[in-house]
């Protein structure tokens, strides 16, 4: 009851919080794509290049994150960010590269050989085919991995508040200092909602992105 | 091709480990850890933090791989639907608010720490346990059948066994994530390594936020590789033939 006391009496507040959580997420993603996705394809061409950068990625994904923000501290000062939004942004797109990477190579993997043959045939060069065969087919899965990218990194933003990131941590790191429940449970439950409603967002455009063919070709595998 | 990216992937390894001992020197790290007293705190605050991590990760693997078999089981397997669905959306809640909702309902130290671990390490377990023992293909359970194998031999036999892959996957997820939550367990005053990591953030000490941070990151790279080693004995060695020929 306080909890939602609380919320109403700051309403601007927290929603401001929360628009910034997403900004910082958002950008994150954006970046994380935008880098993810070409080296997903580019790893596709050699297979030993594909384990050595899924390993690093890996190594990345198993570092926690408020150690991997502690070290960007003294890496990133020197150029005047070490602590706020920047490394914030950094630790999150270095985080989202594993899903990322991973679903784009284990997706184009995945296209039926038959299928890559057909553009052959019909004369596509390998740049033709890859936009208009292989990453049509592929979507669907990266956007998966995208959506764990995103829910995972929403909850490590919230950690991002230590290092002056902003976010709805805020709330729970100012409501753990003055021991004042109902602040850290409005962060808490307001982070958490986050999470669940970009869950959720992501699986509509999971469907949303699936080619109308792929998803003909279910229908009528399963029915 | 590959033998030139080997060489390149190798001069880049050294280089990055040519410039962490340069940088470990520069912001004293050093001389930090040389310290006997620091040094000694440094190894407190190690041994809490592994404490910390092993109590959780026992009792959540109980838990988990409990959960997990109950609801595979003929008259419960109904349930499981809902279960797993419960357990997505555990696994949605940031570590930090589950830190967070638990301390406000038990307040601060390191039992509340460990239920907070606790709780949020069930989670990956029980999932993989759920969809591990689901995956087993119904041949074999119907080989088992006709063997004459009671309930309890096929789960001891077939099923754990064959889903023993699965299930080591969310270990190992569940044990990077409760080593990284751990280092949060210093804000509910549990202690830990995250203790010299916030402190060092808050005093703007570089040495003393290292001491805490690679250590960490040492802590959850080694469980990663040990729970990969795990595998070699756990799973059987005909899934593990299996799986190289593939």
């Amino acid at each position: 009851m306080e909890v939602i006391n609380y919320m109403v009496n700051n309403a601007a507040r927290c929603f401001q919080l929360t628009l910034e959580h997403l900004w910082i997420v958002g950008v994150a993603c954006t970046l994380a794509i935008l880098i993810g996705v070409p080296i997903g394809v580019a790893i596709t061409r050699s297979k030993s290049l594909a384990s050595k950068v899924l390993n690093t990625a890996n190594i990345f994904m198993t570092t926690p994150s408020i150690a991997l923000f502690g070290i960007m501290i003294p890496i990133l000062s020197p150029f005047g960010h070490g602590l706020g939004q920047v490394p914030a942004i950094v630790a999150l797109v270095l985080y989202s590269q594993l899903p990322i990477i991973r679903n784009t190579y284990v997706a184009i993997m995945n296209v039926p050989p038959e299928l890559v043959d057909a553009g052959k045939g019909l004369g596509m060069s390998s740049w033709r085919r890859l936009r208009e065969v292989e990453i049509p087919l592929a979507i669907p899965v990266i956007i998966a991995g995208l959506r764990t990218a995103a829910v995972m990194s929403i909850g490590i933003a919230a950690i991002a508040a230590y290092i002056g990131a902003g976010g709805l941590g805020v709330l729970i790191q100012q409501g753990i200092g003055r021991a004042y429940a109902p602040m850290i449970l409005s962060g808490a439950i307001l982070v958490s909602v986050l999470a669940i409603f970009v869950d959720g967002f992501m699986a509509l455009l999971e469907r949303l992105v699936t080619p109308k063919g792929i998803k003909v070709g279910r229908r009528m595998r399963h029915g | 091709m590959d033998n030139l990216l080997t060489r390149v992937y190798r001069l880049i390894l050294v280089l990055l480990l040519l410039a962490a001992g340069v940088a470990i020197e520069k912001t004293g790290l050093l001389d930090y850890l040389s310290d006997p007293f620091e040094q000694a705190y440094t190894l407190t605050l190690i041994r809490q933090h592994v404490v910390m991590v092993a109590v959780a990760m026992v009792m959540a693997t109980a838990l988990g791989v409990t959960v997990g078999i109950l609801f595979t089981r003929a008259s419960l397997k109904r349930y499981a639907g809902v279960v797993m669905y419960i357990v997505g959306l555990g696994q949605t809640i940031p570590s930090l608010a589950v830190l967070a909702i638990v301390m406000s309902f038990m307040g601060i130290g390191f039992k509340p720490a460990l239920f907070a671990l606790f709780v949020y390490s069930v989670l990956p377990i029980a999932r993989n346990t759920l969809a591990g023992i689901n995956a087993v293909p119904n041949w074999l359970l119907d080989a088992a059948k006709g063997m004459g194998m009671n309930n309890r031999q096929i789960l001891w036999h077939v099923e754990l066994p064959n889903a023993m892959q699965v299930m080591l996957t969310g270990f190992r997820v569940s044990m990077v994530i409760c080593i990284g939550t751990a280092a949060l367990a210093f804000l509910i005053g549990a202690g830990g390594l995250g203790e010299h990591i916030f402190m060092g953030i808050d005093l703007m000490r570089t040495d003393k936020l290292l001491a805490g941070a690679l250590p960490t990151i040492l802590l959850a790279l080694v469980a990663d590789y040990l729970c990969e080693l795990l595998g070699y004995v756990l799973v059987p060695r005909g899934l593990r033939l299996e799986q190289q020929e593939a």
